[in-house]
Parts: structure tokens; sequence; C-alpha cells
């Protein structure tokens, strides 16, 4: 019966650890036979430990399975090529190192490198997250599916023409060099920002699978924080943003996974641990004069995680919108500043900057809109939450704005 | 859509009472506020400079005179670049800037694009 647990439990943890390993091994274009490897190591621990119980040690026992099924890959190839290409082989040596190193620290720098791998500019945005997904966090091809709100299918062909892309583009597993390694921590932050978002925000209603990405786009940039070649000031401001974020997990989401409002959450589930873990890094990353749109960014998250809804955070939380702002724009960001507005001068105020904004196509600014005239003019109100319901995009959203409507006209 | 160079000019030589720190503060909330709001707009080009108060004016032969503003009532303090749908947009939106308030002007330019 313990099995059960125990193998989707080790598929998580350790499949990513011997994929990483494996391919750092043997180089990119093995992606495929790596993740043949993995996959059938966990296929022969099912149907091992189903028949003859738990070994001893699990993971030592996926380990060296792996290993040695590694070991006869390289000399299946060997005896092909000494068959087909003899001439190619001139020496025993020219063979490459049999020898699998899965300790902690190979495992470590193998995930670290295959980020910096699967974060080339080669490849797009929609593409890496579903490799890292896959091959660095090892969720299963439906979970990614379901997180994206596609199928299967979707994703196979996603992932097989990423991995195409890789082989040809004869990407390398290892870290940029000194002079080019800050451009590509910037490559990996931006992909795992994307993965925390998409965890953070996406409309699939399964909060656990949800809260996993985060928590994995998480443990995947503590690795870069905690390498001294990795950790930028931009890296630490990340992990701050995304601690920041985190300890709301618990009060945004209701028991069906529905989203409560930042407004009418219960503040006493918000996770003081992470918070103050948040501060930490945040004051970590402010040590040189880098400002990057994530230090901003988690200085905005800072505020929110202040319980008093004073002038001072909203005045703060203003100024930092209007300076993200200035960096990148996003219509989100636009509105999330027309909402600090007017809850420094109220909603009048923020009605009129809000109408400036030019975003009458999208859902959220109705959705603003309607806040913004309930009180002073409830038709309104209920007009552009109406509007609001045609123009969302998913269901979780239309109940979320289904309840508002519900509240005006009671 | 085009581009509008916007210029900040006000009178650095004239005596202004030196502003109270809260003055100062609420003049630079000025400014992001409005810096802000054209970028909610997404029309914020680029942010622009605050340009010193010292400079050099080179002139043929050379000539070489302290401070623009030995000549120009009005010195150059900064600028930004924005984007708007016409001249009126642009205008409108300057009428928004804080240096209005301290007596300076703005002026609008169009940017001639690269492809006409």
């Amino acid at each position: 019966m313990q099995q059960k647990e125990l193998l989707p439990h080790l598929f998580r943890t350790e499949y990513r650890k011997i994929i990483a390993v494996l391919v750092r091994h043997f180089g990119f274009e093995q992606l495929t036979l790596a993740e043949d490897i993995a996959s059938d190591t966990f296929l022969i621990a099912a149907e091992t430990w189903g028949l003859k119980g738990l070994p001893e040690n699990p993971v030592a026992w996926l380990y060296t399975v792996a290993k040695n099924k590694a070991r006869d890959q390289v000399k299946r190839n060997s005896v092909f090529k000494q068959k087909v290409r003899p001439a190619m082989i001139t020496d025993e040596r020219s063979l490459p190192e049999t020898d699998i190193d899965l300790s902690d620290e190979n495992i470590k720098d193998s995930q670290l490198q295959m980020m910096f791998a699967i974060a080339d500019p080669v490849l797009s945005l929609e593409s890496q997250t579903a490799l890292i997904l896959r091959i660095l966090c090892g969720f299963g091809i439906d979970e990614i599916a379901d997180a994206f709100l596609t199928n299967k299918e979707t994703i196979h062909k996603r992932l097989g023409r990423a991995k195409e892309k890789l082989r040809l583009a004869k990407i390398k597993i290892r870290l940029p060099a000194t002079p080019e390694i800050n451009q590509g921590v910037d490559a990996v932050l931006t992909s795992l920002y994307l993965l925390f978002n998409e965890g953070y925000y996406s409309s699939c209603r399964n909060t656990v699978l949800r809260k996993d990405f985060c928590l994995e786009a998480m443990r995947l940039t503590l690795l870069l924080v905690e390498n001294g070649q990795t950790n930028t000031a931009g890296a630490e401001a990340l992990f701050a943003l995304m601690c920041f974020h985190a300890s709301r997990f618990d009060a945004r989401t209701d028991e069906n996974g529905e989203i409560i409002r930042y407004d009418e959450q219960n503040v006493a589930l918000w996770n003081e641990e992470l918070i103050a873990k948040g501060h930490y890094y945040l004051n970590k990353s402010s040590r040189g004069k880098e400002l990057s749109r994530y230090h901003i960014e988690a200085a905005i998250a800072y505020w929110h995680t202040i319980k008093n809804d004073n002038s001072e955070k909203w005045e703060n939380i203003l100024q930092l919108y209007n300076q993200l702002l200035c960096v990148i724009y996003s219509p989100v960001t636009a509105l999330n500043r027309t909402y600090a507005i007017s809850k420094i001068n109220g909603k009048q105020a923020a009605i009129q900057e809000a109408e400036q904004l030019g975003l009458t196509n999208n859902h959220l600014y109705h959705v603003l809109l309607g806040y913004l005239y309930t009180g002073s003019d409830q038709e309104k109100a209920v007009r552009h939450l109406k509007t609001a319901l045609q123009l969302a995009k998913t269901e979780r959203e239309r109940i979320l704005i289904r309840k508002d409507i519900i509240n005006l006209e009671i | 859509m085009n581009e509008f160079l916007l210029i900040f000019r006000r009178e650095y030589k004239t005596a202004v009472a030196q502003p109270s720190p809260e003055e100062l503060q609420n003049m630079m909330k000025a400014w992001q506020n409005w810096m802000g709001s054209i970028a909610a707009r997404n029309k914020l080009a680029n942010s622009g400079n605050r340009l010193s108060e010292e400079g050099k004016v080179v002139k043929p032969g050379s000539v070489v005179t302290n401070g623009p503003y030995v000549e120009m009532k009005e010195a150059i303090g900064g600028y930004i670049i924005i984007r708007a749908d016409s001249m009126e947009e642009a205008a409108e939106i300057s009428k928004g800037c804080p240096i209005l308030g301290v007596g300076g002007n703005v002026e609008v330019r169009t940017i001639v694009p690269m492809e006409p």
C-alpha cells in the first residue's frame, strides 16, 4: 500500500534530478534518451517494488538502476558505432565517461545549467515554461496541459518542437561565461517569473497544482540565489517578490478554488514566515545600484503585505506603480495604479484616470470601473460589470463577476 | 501614432524662494504622478532626462560661452518623449505637467519619423 504514495512522490522529486544529470552527461541532443532512461527506471521500480516490496533505500535504488541503464546505453551505442562506423573509433578512451554522478552537488549544478540552456532565446517563452515544468520540475504532461488550459496533444507537440530546436541550435549545458552571465540570468529570471505567474494567476481550478507550480518556480529561483555565480540582485529581488506573493496563497482562494480578492482576504491567513523571508531577500537585493523591474515589483508586493490600510501604504504603492510603468508598461499595472489612486484620492478621481487608459476592451478595466462606480452610480457599475462578463475569457473570472453583479443588485 | 518631444523650460536664475522639504516632496510626487499617468496610457515612449544647470554653448570661431542661459532667458531643464495621436493630444497631455505650476513651460515638438 505504501508504494502508492511513495512512487508519485519520488517521481516528483527524483525524475527531474536523474534527467538533469543525464542530460548534462550526454548533452542536450540526447534529451529524449535521458527522458527514456528516467521513465524506464521508474517503470522498473513500479514493477520490482510491486512484486518484491520496497528496497531499503528507494532513492539509491533508483539512482543505481538509472546509472546502469545509462552505462548500457553507452555500451550499446559504442557497439553500434563499432559496427556501423568502425573508422570513427580509434581508441577505447574516446568513449564517453560512463560514470554517472548523482551526488547532491552535481544534481544542483546540472539543474542550474539546464535552466540556462532552456532559457535560450531560440525558444519562445511558452515553450520554455513547458520544458521547465516537464524536465526541471517533473510535472506530468496532463498536469501541464491542465495548467495551460489545453490538451495533452498540444503540450506533447510543444515539447517536441522545443527539444528539436534546442538540438538543432546545439545548445550546450553549461553556465554562460562571466561577461554574459548577467544576460543569461535575466533570461532565466524571465522564464521563472512566467512560471510563477502561470501558477499564481492561472485560471486552472486545481489549487494544489497551481501552488506546486509556484513552489517549483521558487525552488529554481533559490538555486540561482544560492549560487555564487548567479546570485544577481535581480534574482534576489525576484525571489523576494515570489515570497511576498506566495505569503497570501492560502488567503486568496476559497475551499472551491475560487479567487478571494485582496481586500476581502482573511489577513490572519497570510504567511508571516514567507513575508519575513521576502523581507530578508529584498534587503539583500538592495546592495548595489541595480534597480530591476523585480525590485520595483517586490517593493510593491512588500507594501501589500502591510495589513494596516493607511494612506502611507497606498501613497508608496502608487509611486512604485508610477515607476514600474515608466520602466515597463502592462495593462494590469495601469489598472492597479488606478486602484491605488482610488485608495488615496477617492473613487471619483480614479474614474477620471481610468477613463484615459484606453483599455475598454479589457474585462479587468470594466471590473475596476464596476468597483469604482459602486456607491455613487449603481446603474453604471452594473453596466460595466455586464460588459466585463461578456469580455471575460474564463469561467473562473465569470463566476467572480457574476457574484459582484448579484451583490450590487441586492 | 506619432512621437512627440516635450521640452521643459523654466528660468533657473529667478530666485524662487527655496522650497521646503515638504514642497520638494510634493513636487517630486507631482512629477511621478504625471509621468505615471502618461505611462499608464502606454504613451510614454522614453522617460527622458533631467539636465543639470551648468552647460556651455559652442559657437563658430571657437567661441565658448558659459551656460546656455546667458542668452536664453529660459534654459532647458529636461525632456521626455511621448506617443500621441495628434499634436492636439500631445499638447493636452502637456497641460498636466508640473513645471507649469512653477512658472515654466512645455514645448511640444513632433519627432520626424525615420520612415515617413
